[in-house]
């Protein structure tokens, strides 16, 4: 009667219900991973001023000076635009087809500089710098339809052809906040 | 003749295995495990992002380090002045940051400033960051923005 049970049964795991915490556990990440692309506009801020060294000589015809007031309005060289003119004039400034006398020298000379009073709201600015985008993209776009038959952006990144329509057009962005 | 052309009925069962199930289960959910970013920062300031048309995409979410601008959360539902913060902190000394941003470019050097700026605060503050910014060598900056519809 005190005999021990002799037999034994196989310790074994029942391993079907692994399948469903695993799925559960999937769910769990599947529903917490939020997959948000983090958008914007991308720039390269130039490199803090010395004050010793006088900056460069730019001669007045290469920089176009936007002044953009708190209430969203726009100087370009001193004149009176609307927002949805800006983009034109600054394709005309950057590209200068006709030669014009009082536009850039030539697209890699032409600086655009932004400036800003400070109460300026930061929509007002990156609307206005979304238009300073916009204008170099289809300028970009209509270089590199003409030399390669693609859209810009569709250039293979870090190609020679891409950085060569990057050095036609390079982004010249001056930002500063107006004194006083 | 008319049995010639009976069709073969396979003797077998047709079920397909289930035991790998567990294995293709869980290395989805490592997949999962491991794309999640779980560092999630406290808000302190309220973040209202503007929007633009001429945006890129961040892809390589490592080097990013975020930058958030707007105005204070106070409690009881009140807003403060423009604030900066950095991390989980609010940084309430400008000139710090040219330090904290410096310190980040030494651990990643392609390192990408993301500002995420609410669309009222002012340029002012705006400014005088990015010219901490310059001073740090933080060059690649990013400003956070929807896609316009």
């Amino acid at each position: 009667m005190l005999m021990k049970k002799k037999k034994r049964e196989g310790a074994e795991i029942n391993g079907s219900s692994m399948a469903d915490i695993a799925f559960l556990l999937l769910i769990f990440f599947l529903v917490t991973t939020t997959i948000n692309v983090d958008t914007g506009i991308g720039m390269v801020l130039p490199p803090p001023l010395d004050e010793e060294v006088d900056p460069p000589p730019i001669r007045e015809r290469n920089q176009m000076n936007i002044l953009v007031n708190a209430q969203g309005l726009i100087l370009m060289d001193e004149q009176p635009v609307s927002i949805n003119e800006v983009r034109q004039k600054l394709m005309e400034f950057i590209d200068n087809p006709n030669n014009d006398e009082t536009l850039a020298v030539s697209p890699e000379a032409a600086i655009v500089s932004l400036k800003t009073q400070k109460e300026t709201p930061y929509r007002i600015y990156i609307d206005m710098l979304d238009e300073v985008m916009g204008a170099y993209k289809e300028l970009r776009d209509a270089a590199s339809r003409a030399n390669y038959g693609v859209e810009f952006n569709r250039l293979q990144p870090e190609s020679p052809q891409r950085e060569q329509i990057q050095d036609m057009y390079p982004k010249k962005i001056s930002i500063a906040a107006e004194e006083g | 003749m008319a049995g010639h052309f009976k069709k073969k009925q396979a003797g077998t069962k047709q079920e397909v295995p289930t035991s790998a199930m567990p294995d293709v289960v869980f290395m989805l959910l490592f997949f999962f495990m491991v794309t999640t970013v779980l560092r999630e920062v406290t808000l302190k300031v309220k973040l209202d992002l503007t929007q633009a048309s001429q945006i890129e995409k961040i892809e390589e979410k490592r080097l990013v380090s975020y930058i958030y601008m707007g105005p204070e959360r106070l409690p009881g539902n009140q807003l403060g002045d423009d604030k900066v913060q950095i991390d989980d902190q609010i940084i309430d000394d400008i000139g710090a940051i040219r330090n904290i941003m410096y310190d980040k470019l030494l651990e990643e050097p392609r390192l990408i400033v993301s500002l995420r700026v609410d669309e009222n605060s002012r340029f002012e503050l705006l400014s005088d960051v990015q010219k901490e910014l310059q001073q740090a060598g933080t060059f690649r900056i990013n400003y956070s923005t929807k896609r316009e519809e």
